[in-house]
């Protein structure tokens, strides 16, 4: 599986999407530069976590404008694998590539703390190799990641088995304890939690493993 | 501003200098300064940058070992951790400005220590810090407390480097005046470190990052007076933070200091573009001559004066090797960043600023060094507070221990640290809340362990020894982890050093804290002084605050607080007499702040440190918690709440239960490990003559006492977690301490 990780100004997750595909790819992915606007040939964009702009205006607003967000539009169009953590979720909402929007915590405080996910579906590159209702560990670290949208799009995203993870406590108020959602073609995933930070368990565990192993197995 | 202004003695007042001082600067300049010059040495020559009441001082400290590899007087201090890796770190002070805006003043705290430690080309790996606010009850300090976490977390998190732990207290001695530490460690490579002599003439001056505003002017000024009802009229002096561009600075300063272009490089913190010019041409022993029409303005009109002391931030100075600017400036644009040449290195030994066709400064460059004012400033010796206090032996202990946990100095940091991205750059491998955060070196399977300290209650009964305790709880700290101890950063916060009390106080502290570091071979190799913590005459605890850094070779070799097995033996080492003075348990049940501070035996402290440490190294205990605030009772309790596992535990050994279980006696630990390890522990501690005593065993899910007393671990839990959030809430504002 290749894989490239999109650099916007201040992203700093860069570097541990890296170093987490290389591990568990056995291969360093392709470090693109947000100003660039083509993506070299890939199975799987990553969207890194991070502040790009400095959420300045809203959470990845400026970086959905970004000169290379065309060639990852048309990464997705065909089908390929986009991965948005994170910033790169917020990014994903504001791209349109994913729908509703990330709003300010509930608590209206930035949350960093492993939580308890329920893995919704396995009907996905991402998933396939977690078992349906199974409870993982990821952390979060986020200002915004309180997941909104209308409840005519939430039914929407249940009833096609689009919801992939759900908070088992709510960290951000998020609605019906969405983490983590899934475009209509199923390609596009875009979670607050961080699979990337969990595949060490020197630093912390390994839950992050099976979602690596899952894009290795469905697209190499 | 009008250059050409006379200068009355109420602007040599307003600048912060005294009339001598000024008679000095006419006699070093051979003639009266304009404004502009006044305004120069006013900040060169302030507290803040010139250390002219510690400098002396300082001077006594041990700043030398085999593995420093940059002591004091750069922009951080470096540290051989093997392989090639170097270590740079620093603690540094943002206390005025965080007290006035709490929000940008941590903030900006957060980014201009970042910018020390990334100046000298490492890469920020882990944040901490210590603060200190005033008593819960007081109006103001719940404000303080959000406001200043916020800025720590909103600098840091966006930096993407991982705050990892800290200390807080609370005392009504810090009502009008909190403490905002920070502390910044970085890693780089031993053969790409970057200092900040601008050797030579002839070389380019380069200004980088943002442009230069009307913000923090006369910061450093403002750092080094006392406080008092005005105070908030300062506020133009903080400066505001964008940790969006010290982000992209940070990758664009790694990027230029990949290549060979760089002779020198500064950021610009306090006093601005002055004091990074005036120090890189002092060290490199050359001159400088800066163009400042060419520095990038935020504002129109900007002054020469206003230009030269502005505090923007995210600023940085460096001076390239000839005909690399254009290499330079291609790294900076790619990062939108401003990129210009401002001035050129010369050999005339002086600080030459020009401004619109005429020269506004020329300042023989030692006169804003060397040259700056020394103070021997009187003090008053005191002795130090004796006797022990009287104290009700009757209370029921589980009692005092669940008011303990839930005391404002005690309780459950997790408010703050959950607002602090901890595991970002993914080598965070403890997390806040154990003895000392640990920090993989990226790609290594070795690590750091980061611990800031003091206990500023032992300090004002006797600064001595208070500084000596505060270097022995760091390394206390570091080695219980496992880690090797290398060197500090001591961030020394007091009040007015023209009073001789207080005077005594820092050189008292001072010479504790050498002491120790001596005794205990862990150098001091950065620091930051912060002088004049006072409001209306009312000075602060004295709080030298140290940040301590040590190395585990192999972090699969590693201790953490939490038990970790039912069964386990719990053990104590090192002596308890049951030292009750000015200890957590006497504040907190008894309401008294009295006696003398616990003893400090650094050769104990060795000794017994020593051996834990060479306990976890042979893999012989991985629960280990050292004895600090509240004693016995409390570390072992944090243990059992660390690691869901309860505990029952025997009778006190001496003098009394209340002071076996709440004495701060020092140079002690609390162990964990399985039957037949703990016998190989105990027979070898008594071999080597350490004391040891067998406390009791760990299992079920409470705290028994003599098999009869008995307190669940969720009601402790809920004591120690629940007090912080709902003091935030607003719901519980606890009593004056």
């Amino acid at each position: 599986m290749k894989s490239a990780v999109i650099v916007f100004p201040a992203s700093n997750c860069d570097r541990d999407a890296k170093v987490a595909l290389e591990a568990m790819t056995g291969k360093a992915p392709a470090m693109v530069w947000h100003q660039d606007s083509e993506l070299p040939p890939v199975d799987l964009v990553v969207l890194p976590g991070g502040f790009s702009y400095g959420d300045y205006l809203r959470c990845g607003a400026m970086a959905s404008q970004s000169k290379i967000m065309g060639a990852i539009k048309a990464h997705a169009e065909k089908g390929a694998a986009v991965l948005g953590i994170c910033n790169g979720f917020q990014v994903l909402t504001e791209s349109g590539l994913l729908p509703g929007a990330l709003m300010r915590n509930a608590g209206l405080k930035f949350v960093c703390r492993n939580v308890a996910l329920k893995v919704e579906e396995t009907q996905s590159a991402f998933t396939r190799k977690y078992d349906s209702g199974q409870t993982v560990t990821f952390p979060v670290a986020h200002g915004e990641g309180n997941y909104y949208a209308d409840d005519e799009t939430l039914d929407r995203l249940e009833g096609e088995g689009r919801v992939m993870f759900r908070y088992r406590d709510n960290p951000n108020g998020s609605a019906r304890d969405i983490a983590g959602i899934l475009s209509e073609k199923r390609n596009v995933l875009g979670l607050m939690p961080h699979p990337e930070r969990m595949v060490d368990p020197v630093t912390g565990g390994s839950d992050g493993r099976a979602m690596f192993q899952g894009l290795i197995e469905a697209l190499s | 501003m009008n250059m050409m202004i006379e200068i009355t003695p109420q602007i040599v007042r307003d600048h912060g200098l005294s009339p001598d001082e000024y008679e000095r600067i006419k006699t070093l300049l051979g003639r009266a300064p304009n404004l502009v010059e006044l305004g120069v040495f006013s900040v060169m020559w302030s507290e803040h940058c010139s250390y002219k009441s510690t400098r002396a001082h300082l001077k006594k400290l041990p700043t030398k070992a085999p593995w420093v590899l940059q002591g004091p007087g750069e922009n951080a201090g470096v540290i051989d951790i093997g392989d090639g890796d170097a270590c740079i770190f620093k603690m540094e002070s943002h206390n005025h400005p965080s007290f006035i805006e709490p929000y940008q003043g941590a903030a900006t705290g957060v980014g201009g220590i970042m910018r020390d430690v990334f100046t000298m080309g490492a890469r920020p790996i882990a944040m901490m810090n210590a603060l200190r606010f005033g008593e819960p009850s007081h109006p103001k300090t719940r404000h303080l407390v959000s406001g200043v976490v916020s800025g720590i977390g909103g600098y840091g998190n966006c930096m993407g480097v991982p705050t990892v732990g800290g200390e807080v207290n609370f005392h009504r001695s810090y009502n009008g005046n909190i403490l905002v530490n920070a502390m910044c460690v970085g890693l780089a490579r031993q053969d790409k470190i970057f200092l900040s002599a601008a050797k030579g003439a002839g070389n380019p001056v380069v200004y980088v990052g943002s442009k230069t505003g009307r913000d923090g002017i006369h910061g450093a000024t403002m750092a080094s007076a006392e406080f008092n009802e005005d105070s908030e009229e300062k506020r133009p002096t903080v400066q505001v933070g964008d940790p969006f561009t010290e982000k992209l600075l940070l990758e664009a300063c790694l990027e230029l200091m990949a290549t060979d272009a760089i002779i020198a490089i500064q950021d610009m913190g306090a006093a601005g573009l002055t004091s990074s010019s005036a120090e890189m041409a002092d060290k490199g022993g050359s001159g400088i001559e800066l163009d400042l029409d060419k520095v990038p303005q935020r504002e129109t009109n900007m002054t020469a004066y206003e230009m030269l002391l502005s505090e923007s931030q995210e600023r940085m100075l460096a001076v390239l090797k000839p005909g690399r600017e254009a290499q330079a400036e291609k790294i900076f644009r790619k990062w939108e960043l401003d990129f210009a040449v401002i001035g050129v290195t010369t050999d005339t030994h002086r600080f030459v600023a020009r401004h619109k066709g005429a020269v506004v400064a020329d300042i023989p460059v030692t006169a804003l060094s060397d040259e700056a004012p020394v103070y021997e400033r009187p003090y008053a010796k005191r002795e130090p507070v004796t006797g022990a206090p009287s104290y009700d032996k009757n209370r029921p202990v589980l009692a005092s221990l669940e008011k303990i946990l839930a005391a404002p100095d005690m309780a459950s940091r997790r408010w703050i640290w959950e607002q602090y991205d901890n595991s970002v750059m993914n080598d965070t491998v403890q997390l806040p809340g154990g003895d000392a955060a640990v920090v993989r070196v990226h790609g290594t399977n070795k690590a750091l362990a980061i611990t800031t300290d003091v206990s500023p209650r032992y300090c004002r009964p006797d600064p001595f020894n208070g500084g000596a305790q505060a270097v022995a709880e760091a390394w206390r700290n570091l080695t219980a982890v496992g880690a090797t101890p290398l060197a500090v950063t001591d961030n020394l916060n007091f009040g007015n050093p023209q009073k001789p009390q207080i005077m005594w106080e820092i050189v008292a502290g001072i010479d504790g804290i050498g002491a120790a570091c001596r005794a205990l071979d862990f150098p001091v190799i950065s620091g930051n002084c912060s002088l004049y913590n006072e409001t209306n005459g009312e000075g602060i605890l004295p709080t030298p605050a140290i940040g301590g850094v040590g190395l585990l070779k192999d972090v699969s070799k590693m201790a953490t607080i939490a038990f970790k097995r039912q069964g386990d033996v719990i053990i104590l080492i090192g002596e308890t007499r049951g030292h009750l003075g000015q200890s957590i348990y006497l504040r907190e049940i008894e309401g008294k702040e009295e006696g003398a501070a616990p003893p400090v035996d650094l050769a104990a402290e060795k000794k017994n440190g020593d051996f834990v440490r060479s306990l976890i190294q042979r893999g012989l205990a991985d629960s280990v918690h050292d004895v600090s605030d509240g004693g016995v009772l409390v570390a072992v309790v944090e243990m059992a709440l660390a690691g869901g596992i309860g505990v029952s535990i025997g009778q006190a050994v001496t003098p009394d239960a209340i002071a076996f279980w709440f004495g701060e006696d020092q140079a002690r630990y609390v162990l964990a490990a399985p039957f037949d390890k703990a016998e190989k522990i105990v027979a070898e501690a008594g071999a080597q003559y350490i004391t040891v005593a067998e406390l009791g065993r760990c299992g079920g899910d409470a705290l028994v006492m003599e098999d009869k007393n008995r307190v669940s671990l969720a009601q402790l839990r809920a004591a120690h977690e629940g007090w912080f959030p709902r003091f935030m809430a607003g719901e519980e504002i606890p009593v004056t301490n």
